[in-house]
């Protein structure tokens, strides 16, 4: 006799309890700490404040352990628990020209004031495998005293070109940017929202649609003006206080792309701007944002929108690794209801099919072909 | 396999030293080349034509020749090449004697001419200076290159070949321990 | 660095990119698809020029590799340092002159090359159609007809609107009167150095997969029309190092009150250059 499928709440249980079986994983090696992972994936932890759009690296580091690792659902921990915070007050923008710089490169000049800082960088590295740090325990080699340069808030290299003229001039706006996490985006969505919506996009998605542009679908010609990361200063200019406020420091990195431009009518030719803004030392993304930018730029600038780079609707409504995850993976849920009624129409579908040959091979059998 | 002869003696570097050679070679059409790292392979094979085998030839290019069966052993060991029986068949066509028709080689395809078949061609000898008159990338004004044991109809069969650039067959003449390229794109003129 | 084979490759893959490059050769300008391989060093970074090198040194070579036209910038100190710890014997230079093998990205160096030496450019995008056509599947057709049309087009247009063809950098070129070829982000004022060039010059693109290259002796012409001729630019001024006057300058920011000084992006040609001063003075 059948009996129907009952229990879930049983197989939920006991699901968890393996899941928390396989985040601890063999318990004869050490469990690894939330202060590890903070110090020592700092780059998982950067990835994961910035696509989770919450600037707390213990939180993050919680969010990656709890996540064994699967840093869009660690983003996803973090994104739920951020959604539970209070909105307090909005910072004034922050001063990157300001910025502390522990790396700042520029690709459009050999040299320049402030100089090229390399910082902890992995682009000159050959890729080959260490297995030194395979063995535990070795201190790390000094490093020699990092050189913040000359000066440690260098010019901006897009400042150089405007004091030239040749960097075309943004739209200057003081009124409150939209917050996409609290009111819909609707299109046009307008730079802000489309900067907001870079700057937490997913990182695959990102390089993708900006790599696409470099191969020809949505034509650009950049360079990175500048790039640059460091700690800027936060501050709050609170009503009662009516002046502002310190309040902490954010560890960013910002890039500058300089594309050229033909001019139009109204512009003579000078170099526009892709601009990337994002939390940690997320450096990819950073690079990625500018590109995608300056390619969703193109209706400002009179340019035809040929490719999915520069469609805004397409980029804007793509980029939510956490919405894109969810109602990808929740193909796994039930869906025999719909599926049932899909079987019932498959079925009417081929006995009509079934009907008409056979129909057709009583009264014209001579016709029918060799494949019929 | 007793008795087969050895291939390079430092297969990193004789390869190397091979191949730049062959490269020289195909850049200046008609410009003679040593190859003094060559290997001695079994007759009829050339010290010259047994190190352009081996710098270029290996499992993914089927290759024709008609040197006999010591010859295609000491090959199939060392290149580790499949062998074919039809010389349109082939990535690589070594012909000690005379040499199939230009025309029955692969000329690649007009997306893809470099599917080309290249033909190794042993000749008895290579002089610069007199001989062919040879134009085209590669060479300054002209190159003169002499090539004794040329098969019969060579120079007629080149232009018939060279009119479908840039389709066509790439041949390297070996003697002795010397070699001359003949890219497609050289036009040939009686001297 | 023990581990590795001569030149970090493999001697088959050595030898499927060398088949490669000699087709390359009997096909000026003609785009030969690869096997390229992961290496070491990130795609952009040169992995296209780096496998050609590797595939064409030994160790009797004394290789340069330059970036922006120098020596000492970071990529090709990094490149330079490669080879040397995977290519025992070979012997590395920053003189132009003394060079069999040079690598290069973005320029093509002031002092003339010579026969005997090979030029490998490194290539991020060796498609010169793709900004006009991003499928590959129709510009290998395009290439395949001769068909460029889309070019002349786009010349045209930019003719039309700025007066003047638009690329400064990479600015297309045919090779022996049949291919349209990228001569790479070189800037156009190097564009007539490739043109009949003694030396052999070879180009890879590790990322997209293709070889292509351009034989000594080899015509090499800059995209144009007959009323509008290709002129290469160049900052107009000299090097405030060596005083040069005829080679490309890099524009050097010196403060930012609008401070500027030029000096030669090929630092062997400027250092070679004050060195003569001091001599004769």
């Amino acid at each position: 006799m059948y009996v129907a499928v009952k229990g879930g709440e049983a197989a939920i249980a006991n699901a968890h309890a393996w899941l928390a079986e396989e985040r601890r994983g063999d318990a004869r090696v050490p469990e690894i700490g939330t202060d590890a992972i903070r110090e020592q994936l700092t780059l998982a932890v950067d990835r994961v404040m910035a696509e989770g759009s919450l600037y707390d690296p213990g939180l993050a580091a919680l969010a990656i352990k709890q996540a064994r690792g699967d840093l869009i659902e660690a983003i996803f921990l973090l994104r739920a628990y951020r959604t539970t915070l209070p909105r307090l007050g909005a910072s004034t923008p922050l001063d990157t020209g300001a910025m502390t710089v522990r790396r700042r490169v520029s690709a459009a000049y050999k040299d320049l004031p402030g100089g090229q800082v390399l910082g902890p960088t992995f682009d000159y590295t050959h890729r080959l495998l260490d297995f030194a740090l395979a063995a535990e325990g070795l201190a790390p080699p000094a490093t020699a005293e990092a050189d913040p340069g000359e000066d440690a808030a260098p010019p901006r290299v897009t400042g150089l070109l405007a004091a030239e003229g040749l960097m075309a001039a943004e739209d200057a706006s003081d009124a409150e940017p939209g917050d996409l996490t609290r009111t819909p985006v609707a299109f046009p969505a307008g730079r802000a929202l489309r900067l907001q919506n870079l700057a937490r996009g997913d990182e695959g998605f990102l390089l993708s649609m900006a790599y696409s542009t470099q191969r020809g679908y949505g034509n650009n010609h950049p360079f990175v003006g500048e790039l640059r990361q460091g700690e800027v200063a936060v501050s709050l200019t609170p009503p009662e206080l009516g002046f502002e406020i310190e309040i902490g420091d954010l560890m960013v990195t910002e890039c500058q792309m300089v594309n050229q431009f033909h001019g139009s009518r109204t512009e003579p030719p000078q170099f526009t701007r892709g601009y990337g803004l994002v939390f940690g030392r997320t450096e990819r993304r950073a690079m990625a944002m500018a590109l995608m930018d300056r390619a969703l730029r193109g209706a400002e600038l009179g340019e035809t929108a040929e490719a999915p780079a520069q469609d805004e609707e397409f980029v804007l409504s793509h980029s939510d690794n956490v919405e894109a995850t969810g109602f990808l993976e929740h193909l796994k849920l039930p869906h025999y209801v719909d599926f049932q009624s899909e079987l019932e129409a498959v079925r009417a579908m081929r006995a009509a099919v079934e009907a008409e040959r056979s129909r057709r091979a009583a009264t014209q059998p001579e016709m029918e072909g060799p494949e019929g | 396999m007793s008795g087969l002869l050895p291939g390079f003696a430092d297969p990193v570097a004789d390869a190397q030293s091979a191949f730049r050679a062959v490269l020289e070679a195909v850049a200046r059409p008609g410009r003679v080349q040593r190859l003094p790292r060559s290997p001695a392979p079994p007759a009829p094979l050339s010290p010259a034509a047994g190190a352009v085998l081996l710098a270029l030839v290996d499992a993914e290019t089927p290759l024709w020749l008609d040197a006999g069966v010591t010859a295609a052993e000491w090959a199939v060991f060392h290149a580790g090449c499949p062998l074919v029986a039809a010389p349109g068949d082939a990535a690589f066509v070594l012909a000690t004697g005379a040499p199939p028709a230009l025309a029955v080689l692969d000329p690649g395809t007009d997306e893809e001419p470099q599917r080309a078949a290249t033909l190794i061609l042993q000749v008895a000898t290579l002089e610069e200076g007199h001989g062919w008159h040879l134009a085209g990338p590669g060479i300054e004004r002209e190159h003169r290159l002499r090539v004794a044991g040329a098969p019969d109809g060579f120079v007629d069969a080149w232009a018939a070949s060279r009119a479908r650039f840039p389709l066509g067959v790439d041949v390297v003449l070996c003697a002795g321990d010397r070699i001359a390229a003949l890219p497609r794109s050289v036009t040939i003129r009686e001297g | 660095m023990s581990g590795y084979n001569f030149a970090y490759l493999d001697e088959a893959t050595k030898r499927m990119i060398r088949r490669a490059l000699l087709k390359a050769v009997a096909v000026p300008g003609h785009q030969v698809p690869f096997g390229s391989r992961e290496m070491p060093l990130p795609y952009g970074w040169g992995t296209g020029g780096i496998q050609v090198t590797a595939s064409v040194i030994g160790a009797e070579d004394t290789l340069k590799v330059i970036d922006q036209g120098a020596d000492d910038t970071t990529n090709a100190v990094s490149i330079r340092r490669f080879f040397a710890r995977v290519a025992p014997g070979l012997a590395t230079t920053e003189r132009t002159a003394e060079a069999t093998v040079i690598q290069t990205r973005h320029r093509i160096p002031e002092t003339p090359l010579r026969e005997g030496q090979v030029l490998v450019y490194q290539v991020p995008q060796p498609e010169p159609l793709f900004r006009l056509e991003p499928r590959r599947s129709e510009t290998r057709r395009l290439h395949a007809l001769a068909d460029y049309g889309l070019m002349q087009v786009k010349l045209y247009e930019d003719i039309a609107r700025h007066g003047r063809v638009g690329s400064s950098y990479d600015h297309p070129v045919m090779v022996n009167g049949r291919y349209l070829m990228s001569p790479s982000p070189i800037p156009s004022f190097d564009n007539p150095k490739m043109h009949r060039s003694p030396a052999l010059q070879l180009f890879g693109a590790g990322r997209e997969r293709r070889l292509y290259a351009v034989p000594p002796y080899t015509e090499v012409r800059s995209l144009d029309f007959e009323d509008h001729p290709f002129v290469p630019l160049r900052a107009r001024g000299r090097c405030s190092l060596c005083g040069a006057g005829d080679s490309y300058l890099d524009e050097v920011v010196t403060d930012d009150r609008g401070g500027r000084l030029f000096v030669c992006s090929d630092t062997d040609f400027c250092g070679e250059r004050q060195a003569m001063r001091e001599a004769a003075e």
